[in-house]
C-alpha cells in the first residue's frame, strides 16, 4: 500500500497561487458579455439601428415631410425601401425620424435615471432620518400620480411635441431609480468595508464613489435599462392616441397610428415601424439583462 | 508586557452608547465601562453575543458618536469637539480589523486599491511609491505581487482576513481594534492569522484592543482580559489571574465552559450551567444585570448596581460578593 502513495512536492510560495488570469474589470465585463449571444446581438441591433437613425434620413433623395400625391401608399420597392404612405411620404426616411424621437427620448430617460435618479436615491439613503422621510414622501405623492394625467395636464400649458414629453418624463421617469438606489444604499451603508473606509478616513464623497456607487452599477444598469423601453412606449403611446408629436412629424408612434388606420389594404405601413419599435424595446431589455451579469465580478464561473 | 508606571495609550471612562430602539425605548448596548489600554499591551474583551463588545469597540474609534464619556487617547480627548482636520489625522493612529473577511472587503475594488485606500484617504504616497508600498504591505501578512490585481472573491477567508489587516497597516498605526478578526475563519486557518497578530505586534509595537469570544484564543493572545455581560464590564485583569481564579459569577461560568482538548479530562470536567437566559436588554432596571441568573445572588444584589472595584492588586471586579 505504501508504494502506491508518494507524498507530494508542495512548493510553499504556490499554496498562495490563483490560477485564473488576471484581467481588468472591463475586459473582465467585456468576456463575460460575449459569452451571452443574445445580449451581443442586441447590443449590434441597437447600433445598426442607432446609425440608420442617425445616417438614413441624410443620405436619403426624400424628406421626411415631403409630400408626393401621384405615389400614395405605395408597397416597399427599391425606391421607396419601406413603400410610402397616404401623402406618398417615403417611409423609410420618416421610420428613422420617428426612430430618432425613440431614441432621443430613450437617451433623456436614461440621462435622468442615471443623473437625478441616482443623486435623490443617494442622498435620501445617506442622510436618513428626517431628510429621508421628507424625501420619500414626495416620490411616494409623484408615484401616485399617473403618469397620463400629467401628461394632459401638461398640454395645457405647452405645446404638443417632444418637449412635452420630456418635461413629463423628467417630473416622474426617475423615481424607481431613486427608489432602487436608495434601497441599495442603505444596504451598503453599514456594510463593513464602508465602516472600514471611514475608520481610513475616506471622504464622504470618497465613499459614495468608490464604495455605494460601483456597488449600485448592476441595479443602475439594470434599471435605466428597462426605463428606456418604458419611455419609449410612453412616447409611441402619447403619439398614438394623438397628444404626443404631431403631424408631419414623425414619430414611431405617430406612424404606427397612420399604418393601422390602414392595416388591412395597406399593412406595410404599419409593419415596418412596428418592427423596429418592438427591436428597440426587446434589444434593451436583454441587453440589460446582459450587462447586469457581466459587470458583476461575483456573477463569473 | 505593562508596567504601571506606563502611561495609558488609551483611557476610556464611563462611556455610554445607548440606542432608541423605539417609543421610549433605549437599548444600553455600552453602559458605564471604564478601562485603560497601556502601550504595546493586548487588552482582549469577551463576553457572549450581543454584550456590546462590537459596540465599545465602535463606539472608540468613533464610528458611533458615544451617549456620554470620555475617551482620551495618548493624553487627548477624541471624542466631542475635534476639529475635523485632527479627527481625520487621528485616523492614522487608529486602526480596525473587522469580523467578516467576507464583507469588510470592496467587491468592487482591486485589492492594490483596497490596501492602499488609507494611503490615498490620506494623500501619502502616489504612484510608484504607492504601489511598492501596497506591495511591500501584501509581503508582511504573507500575499504577493500577483495577488495585487485581483478582486476580493477570488480570494479565501484567511486571505481576505489578510488583506484587511494590510489594509489597516498601511497607514502605520498605533493602536489596531481587532473586532473579532477570527471568528469567522477556520481553526486551522485562526492560528495563522494570531501567529501574524502578533508578529506584527512584536515588529511595530502595536497596542491592540482584541475582541473575541473564543476564550483559549483571547487566553494566548492577551496580556490583560476584560469581560463584558449586557453592555458592563464585570472584570478587568491580567490573563493569568483572570484565568486562574476568576472573581466574578459570569466569568467562572463563561471559563468552566471552555472544552479542553482531552478525552478525558473533559468527560471528568464540571460546568457551571447557568439558569434562564439573556435578559432583555433594552430597558434594563437597576441592580446587578447578572443577578437573574447568578446561583449566588441575593436581595442587594438585585437592588444595587455594583461598581467595579480593585479585589486584588489589578484585578477588577463589579460583584458585590467578590472579595
Amino acid at each position: 500500500m505504501d508504494e502506491l502513495f508518494v507524498k507530494a512536492y508542495v512548493d510553499e510560495s504556490e499554496k498562495e497561487h490563483i490560477a485564473r488570469p488576471n484581467l481588468t474589470a472591463l475586459q473582465d465585463g467585456w468576456l463575460r458579455l460575449k459569452k451571452n449571444k443574445a445580449a451581443v446581438v442586441c447590443l449590434f441591433t441597437l447600433i445598426a439601428i442607432g446609425l440608420l437613425a442617425i445616417l438614413a434620413p441624410e443620405f436619403s433623395r426624400y424628406s421626411y415631410k415631403e409630400t408626393n400625391y401621384d405615389i400614395i401608399y405605395q408597397i416597399p420597392s427599391m425606391e421607396h425601401f419601406f413603400g410610402t404612405d397616404q401623402f406618398g411620404r417615403d417611409l423609410w426616411v420618416r421610420t428613422w425620424m420617428g426612430t430618432r424621437i425613440s431614441l432621443l427620448i430613450a437617451f433623456v430617460a436614461a440621462l435622468l435615471d442615471l443623473t437625478l435618479g441616482v443623486t435623490y436615491g443617494a442622498v435620501s439613503a445617506l442622510a436618513g432620518g428626517k431628510v429621508d422621510a421628507v424625501m420619500q414622501r414626495i416620490i411616494e405623492v409623484l408615484v401616485g400620480i399617473p403618469h397620463l394625467i400629467i401628461v394632459i395636464l401638461l398640454m395645457m400649458v405647452m405645446p404638443a411635441g417632444i418637449w412635452t414629453i420630456v418635461v413629463a418624463l423628467s417630473i416622474t421617469g426617475w423615481v424607481n431609480m431613486a427608489r432602487l438606489v436608495r434601497g441599495s444604499i442603505l444596504k451598503l451603508k453599514n456594510q463593513e468595508f464602508v465602516l472600514a473606509a471611514r475608520v481610513l478616513g475616506t471622504s464622504t464623497a470618497g465613499i459614495i464613489w468608490k464604495h455605494l456607487i460601483p456597488n449600485t452599477v448592476g441595479v443602475i444598469v439594470i434599471n435605466a435599462m428597462f426605463t428606456i423601453p418604458s419611455a419609449i412606449f410612453t412616447e409611441a403611446f402619447l403619439s398614438f392616441i394623438g397628444i404626443g408629436m404631431q403631424e408631419p412629424k414623425a414619430s414611431l408612434g405617430v406612424l404606427i397610428n397612420n399604418g393601422y388606420q390602414v392595416l388591412r389594404n395597406f399593412p406595410h405601413v404599419l409593419i415596418f415601424p412596428a418592427i423596429v419599435i418592438v427591436l428597440i424595446m426587446v434589444c434593451f431589455s436583454i441587453l440589460g439583462d446582459g450587462l447586469r451579469d457581466a459587470l458583476d465580478p461575483r456573477m463569473r464561473k | 508586557m505593562k508596567s504601571a508606571e506606563n502611561k495609558p495609550l488609551l483611557e476610556v471612562k464611563n462611556l455610554k452608547k445607548y440606542f432608541q430602539v423605539g417609543k421610549n425605548q433605549i437599548l444600553k448596548a455600552v453602559d458605564d465601562v471604564s478601562l485603560d489600554i497601556y502601550k504595546g499591551e493586548t487588552l482582549g474583551l469577551v463576553g457572549e453575543s450581543g454584550c456590546g463588545k462590537s459596540t465599545f469597540g465602535r463606539t472608540v474609534i468613533q464610528l458611533y458618536e458615544p451617549t456620554d464619556g470620555r475617551i482620551v487617547y495618548d493624553g487627548r480627548e477624541i471624542n466631542g469637539s475635534l476639529p475635523s482636520a485632527e479627527r481625520h489625522g487621528f485616523t492614522r493612529k487608529m486602526q480596525m480589523i473587522f469580523q467578516d473577511p467576507y464583507a469588510c472587503l470592496n467587491p468592487r475594488m482591486k485589492v492594490i486599491d483596497i490596501v492602499a485606500e488609507g494611503i490615498d484617504a490620506h494623500g501619502i504616497l502616489s504612484g510608484e511609491e504607492r504601489t511598492k508600498k501596497v506591495l511591500e504591505l501584501l509581503e508582511t501578512v504573507g500575499l504577493s505581487e500577483e495577488h495585487a490585481n485581483r478582486f476580493p472573491h477570488e480570494f479565501s477567508g484567511g486571505q481576505r482576513q489578510r488583506v484587511g489587516i494590510a489594509r489597516a497597516l498601511a497607514v502605520n498605526p498605533e493602536f489596531v481594534i481587532c473586532d473579532e478578526p477570527i471568528s469567522a475563519l477556520d481553526v486551522s486557518i485562526q492560528a495563522q492569522v494570531i501567529n501574524l497578530l502578533k508578529e506584527l505586534q512584536e515588529k511595530r509595537g502595536l497596542t491592540y484592543l482584541f475582541i473575541a469570544h473564543d476564550l483559549s484564543m483571547v487566553k494566548h493572545i492577551s496580556d490583560r482580559i476584560g469581560v463584558m455581560y449586557l453592555g458592563a464590564m464585570v472584570e478587568l485583569a491580567d490573563s493569568e489571574s483572570l484565568f486562574e481564579a476568576p472573581l466574578h459569577p459570569y466569568t467562572q461560568a463563561l471559563l468552566s465552559a471552555i472544552p479542553i482538548p482531552d478525552p478525558d479530562v473533559e468527560k471528568s470536567r464540571s460546568r457551571i450551567m447557568l439558569e434562564g437566559s439573556l435578559p432583555n436588554p433594552v430597558n434594563l432596571k437597576e441592580g446587578c444585570r447578572f443577578a437573574s441568573r447568578c446561583p449566588y445572588a441575593e436581595q442587594l444584589c438585585k437592588e444595587k448596581t455594583p461598581e467595579m472595584k480593585e479585589v486584588r492588586p489589578g484585578h477588577f471586579a463589579a460583584c458585590h460578593k467578590a472579595m
